[in-house]
């Protein structure tokens, strides 16, 4: 990787090297990305093609992407509903501490992901707050697949909020009124008039929530019992793999994350790139 | 949510009139199932955290204090705090000048690239870490030569730690800087600053909410980082305990006081990075994006 030389016409002659902060960036990204991605990547060559397609479909590894990916996909996806409710409701209504609760919403992402894990494994246990309400219907949450799925909605809860707050915000109101006044039911307005441009906005979020459920691990391990093909996730499978020395397992399995990661990136960038042009 | 399309009907006077009068009935619903919903997912696990942590009292409270590893894993928090954040903002400065001030094949790339921690399972990131500098690792036997650890030491765990709070400063600064523009810097130069002048009386007076809200958010990811922490440092108890590897490993002991004591120490660093956010955004009139 060589740095690009930047090309400015208008520049004293001082500035044609490659500047230091270049060379900073440059020297950084390389020591600190490029080289563990690079460390992953030939580690798991070293394999063999049927040795990684055992380990990689292995039932636990299989089962750990099936609690993993459908959960995060579940709590992304209610948390893409529900978000979009309060990301409305934010921006609409007016009422008492709509400013302490919009403020709020970014705790997931202050709140360090021991705590989170820590206080939803107390307050959904069986004994806590909200769990003593579920348990006498027989529903288990902490240490059960359900406070895997809670501890994902707690930390991918601000991201369609906050895709979503800027669009609604530009919206105006107007389209809206128009909708109702030519006829339009509320559910026709919202459906296809209020929806739509929001429609970027929510998928983005939902992804970005989807991506950061996915690798999760602090809170969750936590929260769950973590006894395989009930509610053992892939990050906590890699952590226990690398425990047990077995670097050709965490190294399969975390070449699998790594490279959903990058997906997902790619993904969120395409979405990014339809706002955009949805917005203009 | 109706997922499908009713039929258009004809409007009639009483219809609109219906959908005034459903308004206020909507509004009220939405507002309830807002709090409702926060309240299940944020608020009570929130409150929970302070009211566990003071239930035997401050005497209980502060008993925890008295434990020398958790005081250890205090002040390791604030050790690698303290040596990630600096070299994390040196980094996302020129990260951001280098990416806004330059048009070049790949930027979109690196911006992405720049992203990547955020995406990464930080216990993948930890992973990458130990096959570079763990015993069996690429460097293994070169440390192991030079007699250097890096894994279950210090220097994994800041390199973990700068790894998941990498992209925080690049990212805040980089929107300030591009709608900065070129020009104020363009113009001290020609009026004879040099890069150091023109840097820290031009550029950085503009950028400094930007960075400062970069910088906080780097804190409050390096003082909080768990998984990738964990899987480098090994959770050795009064050694390489940071204070949320302390909270996991209190709480599996079923030293739940402890637990929640040191819980509450990072839910004040929560609510500062709060705070800190809402006092720069009013100051600056811009909502910041998340990450």
């Amino acid at each position: 990787m060589t740095p690009t030389q930047p090309v400015h016409p208008t520049r004293s002659s001082k500035f044609k090297l490659p500047s230091w902060p270049w060379r900073v960036t440059w020297v950084y990204l390389t020591v600190m990305l490029f080289l563990p991605i690079i460390a992953l990547a030939l580690r798991a060559s070293q394999l063999s093609a049927t040795e990684i397609w055992s380990i990689a479909t292995s039932p636990i590894a299989l089962s750990a992407y099936e609690v993993t990916f459908v959960t995060a996909v579940l709590a992304a996806g209610m948390n893409g509903v529900a978000g979009m409710i309060i990301a409305w409701v934010l921006v609409r209504y007016d009422f008492p501490f709509k400013r302490f609760l919009d403020a709020m919403l970014d705790l997931p992402f202050a709140l360090p992901t021991a705590v989170a894990g820590l206080t939803i494994a107390t307050v959904y246990s069986e004994t806590g707050w909200i769990g003593s309400l579920f348990a006498p219907f027989g529903v288990k949450i902490a240490f059960t697949r359900l406070g895997v799925f809670v501890a994902m909605l707690f930390i991918s809860l601000p991201f369609v909020v906050r895709t979503v707050q800027p669009v609604l915000q530009e919206t105006e109101i107007d389209v809206e009124e128009a909708a109702w006044s030519l006829g339009a039911s509320q559910f026709q307005t919202f459906w296809r008039v209020v929806l739509p441009p929001l429609m970027p906005a929510v998928l983005t979020g939902v992804a970005l929530g989807f991506a950061r459920a996915v690798g999760e691990y602090g809170s969750i391990v936590i929260v769950a019992s973590n006894i395989p093909f009930r509610d053992l996730i892939a990050p906590v499978l890699v952590f226990q793999r690398l425990e047990q020395y077995d670097y050709a397992g965490a190294t399969v399995i975390g070449s699998v994350m790594l490279l959903v990661s990058l997906l997902m990136l790619l993904a969120i960038n395409l979405l990014q790139a339809w706002g955009r042009r949805y917005g203009s | 949510m109706a997922l499908s399309t009713p039929p258009i009907k004809a409007t009639t006077p009483a219809a609109q009139l219906n959908k005034v009068k459903a308004r206020p009935w909507m509004k009220s619903v939405l507002i309830g199932f807002t709090v409702l919903y926060l309240s299940l997912v944020l608020l009570i696990p929130a409150v929970n955290v302070f009211i566990q942590a003071f239930q035997g009292g401050l005497g209980g409270f502060l008993s925890t204090f008295a434990d020398r590893e958790f005081i250890q894993a205090v002040r390791l928090t604030l050790i690698i705090a303290a040596i990630t954040v600096p070299i994390n903002t040196v980094f996302g400065l020129c990260a951001a000048w280098a990416i806004a001030r330059h048009k070049f094949p790949g930027r979109t790339l690196l911006l992405s690239l720049i992203d990547l921690p955020f995406s990464v399972s930080p216990v993948v990131a930890g992973l990458m870490i130990v096959l570079l500098y763990g015993r069996n690792g690429w460097f293994g036997p070169l440390l192991q030569a030079m007699d250097v650890r890096i894994i279950f030491a210090l220097p994994g765990m800041v390199l973990a730690t700068a790894f998941v709070s990498l992209p925080f400063v690049a990212r805040e600064v980089i929107p300030v800087l591009e709608e900065m523009g070129p020009e104020q810097e363009e113009a001290a130069k020609t009026l004879g600053a040099n890069d150091w002048q023109t840097f820290w009386q031009v550029t950085l007076p503009t950028i400094r909410w930007g960075l400062l809200y970069g910088v906080i958010l780097t804190n409050a990811r390096a003082m909080g980082e768990f998984g990738a922490v964990m899987v480098v440092s090994g959770s050795i108890a009064g050694k390489t305990q940071t204070l949320p590897l302390f909270v996991e490993e209190a709480y599996k002991q079923y030293h739940t006081q402890s637990a929640y004591t040191a819980a509450v120490l990072l839910g004040c660093l929560a609510v500062i990075t709060l705070v800190m956010k809402e006092v720069l955004e009013r100051k600056t009139g811009i909502k910041k994006a998340v990450k």
